[in-house]
């Protein structure tokens, strides 16, 4: 073990040893898994004692729809949440770990956590990994400073604005925060104007699309409306049922499990397929 | 555990990526682009419906979403394409062009076969620089049945009774294997009339539109039989 505290601290923290191998795979021929993204249109806009956070819903793999209703508004505190764009897994898992870590420092502290406490350890996290940690999250909570609101990048950047978008809806979103944000909004006025710019990603970026997810974070407490809008429902019902009856389904062999005995045997004879 | 000196150097002169040595490849200018989409077309006795969604994308926008996929080359046969929308547009003037020469020239119009044969010499000819077509050729034979003949970018093709191409093709085409062909079944019930397969048309472009995030806004179905061409449009997820 300490040699490889040893090894680790002398390589200077930078753990590359999976490149290497990645690109070795790639030699022989591996196709590179799609991994699965978020897609994604993300937005958040601070209001008068609070902020809004909204997301879409479709979770996508290449150009495949991995998961129609997802959900991408993560906890990190009571008061603090996390909309992620980028990977699906990194995500999931930064998320949880940094919401644990956080947890574990208010035991020990006894005190609220802080917006801009999350924003240093993540962005610390993130920068030495060189943006290979696919996370592009909007951070939105209310502290003892206030309400807060910022960006982090995958690489480890940040940046503090009323209203931010990320994912590859963003520009979609952003045009629609451009035109009607304002100073001093009301809860349900920020609310909207985060429908609004959800939806022209859901419409306009192929990477989004579903449902829209918000919540609203203010001193009081937070408001979370998991599928506060359902826009695309399936758009044509079948009008005669397919007809899948019982035992039309060719099999090759059948075998029977007999839990009493626990043995297994082969029954009946071998079925052709039939095309 | 002890580990001499020079195993653990061997470790430091690995190739990591340092800013020294990422290099960012440049992408490189290419002439194709996918405006992707899905056509699909199934032949009957006496009709072919061919259908197609009309959403025409680039990566992750979409340029429009009322753009035809599908043209109607004679009173007989219609023509739907995926892939590259610009290659559809002159493929499509090359066929109509052509044909309507043989027509001058023979004072009837091409049966379908010959429609066939000749998209497959057109795609040919471009051997060496392809049209990024994904053809589907649906049309009426001699006898009045419908067939579809399903081609590769560059000329390849096959008479069928049903065929799908573009974005959504994997999604489909087990569906309509197991419906129309009765694949994976033994008693094989297979739908004969129009409505059963319009049916099943319609819900097959509904799960692409579902799954696949190029496909969805309308789907434009054409229905040809001897007694002329009916058009329909249905509407799909618009997200």
């Amino acid at each position: 073990m300490q040699y490889f505290d040893n090894y680790l601290q002398s390589k200077g923290g930078y753990d590359y040893t999976n490149a290497k191998r990645n690109e070795l795979m790639k030699a022989q021929g591996f196709k590179e898994m799609p991994f699965t993204k978020t897609g994604t249109t993300i937005v958040g806009v601070l209001f008068d004692g609070g902020v809004v956070m909204a997301a879409d819903t479709r979770a996508t793999a290449g150009s495949i729809v991995a998961d129609k209703n997802c959900e991408k508004l993560h906890t990190l505190a009571p008061n603090i949440w996390a909309a992620g764009a980028g990977t699906a897994a990194d995500l999931h898992h930064q998320c949880a770990h940094f919401n644990a870590k956080l947890k574990l420092q208010r035991l020990n502290l006894n005190r609220q956590s802080r917006v801009n406490e999350v924003i240093t350890k993540l962005t610390s996290k993130l920068f030495p990994y060189r943006g290979q940690i696919g996370v592009a999250l909007i951070i939105g909570g209310v502290d003892c400073n206030g309400p807060q609101l910022a960006s982090v990048s995958p690489h480890g950047n940040y940046v503090y604005h009323p209203f931010q978008s990320m994912g590859s809806g963003s520009l979609a979103a952003l045009g629609i925060l451009e035109a009607k944000f304002q100073d001093g909004l009301t809860k349900q006025q920020a609310i909207d104007l985060a429908i609004e710019a959800i939806e022209a990603g859901i419409f306009h970026d192929m990477g989004s699309g579903s449902n829209v997810d918000v919540v609203a974070i203010t001193k009081e407490g937070v408001d979370y409306r998991r599928n506060i809008r359902q826009y695309n429902a399936k758009s044509h019902q079948k009008q005669i049922p397919y007809p899948f009856p019982i035992n039309n389904t060719p099999a090759l062999r059948k075998y029977e499990f007999n839990f009493e005995k626990q043995e297994l045997t082969e029954v009946g004879q071998e079925m052709e397929i039939v095309e | 555990m002890y580990i001499p000196m020079n195993e653990m150097l061997k470790h430091f002169k690995q190739d990591v990526p340092t800013m020294a040595n990422i290099t960012h490849k440049s992408e490189q200018w290419s002439p194709y682009h996918d405006n992707s989409g899905t056509v699909l077309a199934v032949g009957i006795p006496g009709a072919v419906i061919v259908a197609g969604d009309t959403r025409l994308s680039n990566g992750y926008n979409i340029m429009s979403r009322d753009a035809t996929k599908l043209s109607q080359l004679t009173d007989k046969c219609v023509l739907a394409t995926a892939g590259q929308y610009a290659d559809f547009i002159a493929l499509r003037k090359f066929l109509q062009q052509r044909l309507q020469l043989y027509e001058f020239q023979n004072e009837v119009q091409a049966s379908t076969e010959t429609v066939a044969h000749l998209l497959s010499r057109e795609l040919y000819s471009r051997r060496f620089f392809p049209y990024y077509t994904f053809n589907l050729l649906a049309g009426l034979d001699e006898n009045n049945h419908g067939f579809v003949y399903g081609y590769d970018a560059i000329g390849s093709y096959d008479k069928m009774t049903y065929g799908v191409q573009g974005s959504g093709q994997e999604l489909v085409v087990a569906v309509l294997d197991n419906q129309l062909k009765g694949y994976n079944k033994i008693n094989k019930t297979i739908p004969q009339t129009r409505e059963e397969i319009l049916d099943i048309i319609l819900d097959c472009f509904s799960c692409a539109a579902e799954r696949d995030i190029h496909t969805g806004d309308n789907v434009e179905i054409l229905i040809i039989t001897s007694a002329g061409t009916e058009r329909l449009i249905k509407p799909l997820r618009k997200d």
